[in-house]
């Protein structure tokens, strides 16, 4: 077979995904508050998606029960400035300008600011695993605007959604 | 069953619901006072709860469940509230990163009570008191109808409105 000269052969899937895995796991396990939590996040390729595994120290109403609201608010927050946070390092981590292996605890890449959160509890949040997607809606070079729609059960039966702005790092 | 209550017996029943959260246990939240639709609330410094490695800074997610918390608190006080409520809605400014190693406290007042909605605002502090760390605004349940406290107010909130985290 032919193949023209300048043609580049893909880089085998396991190096891509090493290189991915590594960013997003930079952005996730090095915030303790966020392994307090127990947020996790899972990536299909650029897409990402949030999860908070239910834990009885998450309840915030005993009597229902329900997970408490300041949870389900920090949930989103997470979500959104990871989401941020990882649409800004994709380019830099795909052209090669970011080596993600470089990245930890030690080492995070600066992260955006919250200036405000605004969530919408739209049912109660019932004892079980909660799910969370973020999109960013604007970014520009100082400030962005994320949305994020989180459900338990039903993707299309939202329990919580929120808008926040966010101060760029380095601005 | 709330019918007849006195406000002691209210802010001693709200205190009481308050604490058994097991959210606020632990983060170590501490109700310092509770009355007439005020609430005070503190959080100790704790690494757990650090957002930000690099600095030490609290994440701003523990700053927002405190002020849920201390808001929700300040409805069940509130003499025209029922002693139960959940979150319709809460919108929280961050003005500046709380100092690392510093206590914050929430400040909560429940300023208005309709029929159905309770409108909150709060303030949450470091120990530099004069520049707050954040602010908060939210909208809660405030149902008064005799019929559906107690348990139906469990079934209500399950099936339709709110989520019912804090408060």
């Amino acid at each position: 077979m032919n193949l023209p000269p300048n043609h580049k052969r893909p880089e085998p899937v396991e190096v891509v995904k090493q290189r991915r895995d590594a960013a997003l796991s930079g952005l996730v396990d090095g915030v303790p508050y966020v392994q307090f939590l127990g947020i996790q996040v899972e990536r299909h390729g650029d897409e990402l998606t949030a999860i908070l595994p239910f834990d009885e120290k998450l309840i915030g109403n005993p009597m229902l029960p329900a997970i408490h609201g300041g949870v389900t608010a920090a949930f989103l927050e997470t979500a959104a400035v990871i989401q941020l946070s990882w649409s800004t390092l994709w380019e830099d981590m795909e052209t090669g300008v970011l080596d993600p292996s470089t990245l930890g605890p030690d080492n995070m890449p600066y992260l955006p600011k919250t200036i405000d959160f605004s969530i919408d509890y739209l049912r109660s949040g019932l004892p079980r695993d909660a799910y969370a997607r973020a999109r960013v809606v604007r970014q520009g070079r100082r400030y962005a605007s994320v949305h994020v729609e989180a459900w338990q059960d039903k993707r299309d039966k939202l329990y919580a959604q929120a808008t926040g702005h966010f101060l760029m790092p380095g601005s | 069953m709330m019918k007849g209550m006195t406000a002691e017996q209210k802010a001693e029943l709200a205190r009481k619901f308050t604490e058994a959260i097991p959210h606020c246990k632990a983060l170590g939240m501490v109700l310092e006072k509770l009355e007439d639709g005020e609430a005070i609330m503190s959080m100790p410094y704790d690494e757990k709860l650090i957002g930000d490695p690099r600095t030490g800074v609290i994440h701003g997610g523990a700053v927002s469940a405190l002020l849920d918390t201390c808001c929700g608190s300040a409805v069940m006080s509130h003499p025209k509230a029922p002693a139960i409520t959940a979150t319709i809605d809460l919108r929280i400014d961050y003005m500046r990163p709380a100092t690392p190693g510093q206590k914050i406290t929430a400040k909560a007042t429940c300023y208005h009570v309709t029929r159905s909605v309770a409108f909150v605002r709060a303030v949450a502090l470091d120990e530099d008191e004069g520049r707050p760390v954040a602010t908060a605004s939210g909208a809660f349940t405030a149902d008064g109808d005799p019929k559906r406290r107690s348990t139906e107010i469990s079934n209500d909130i399950t099936d339709d409105v709110s989520e019912g985290g804090d408060a």
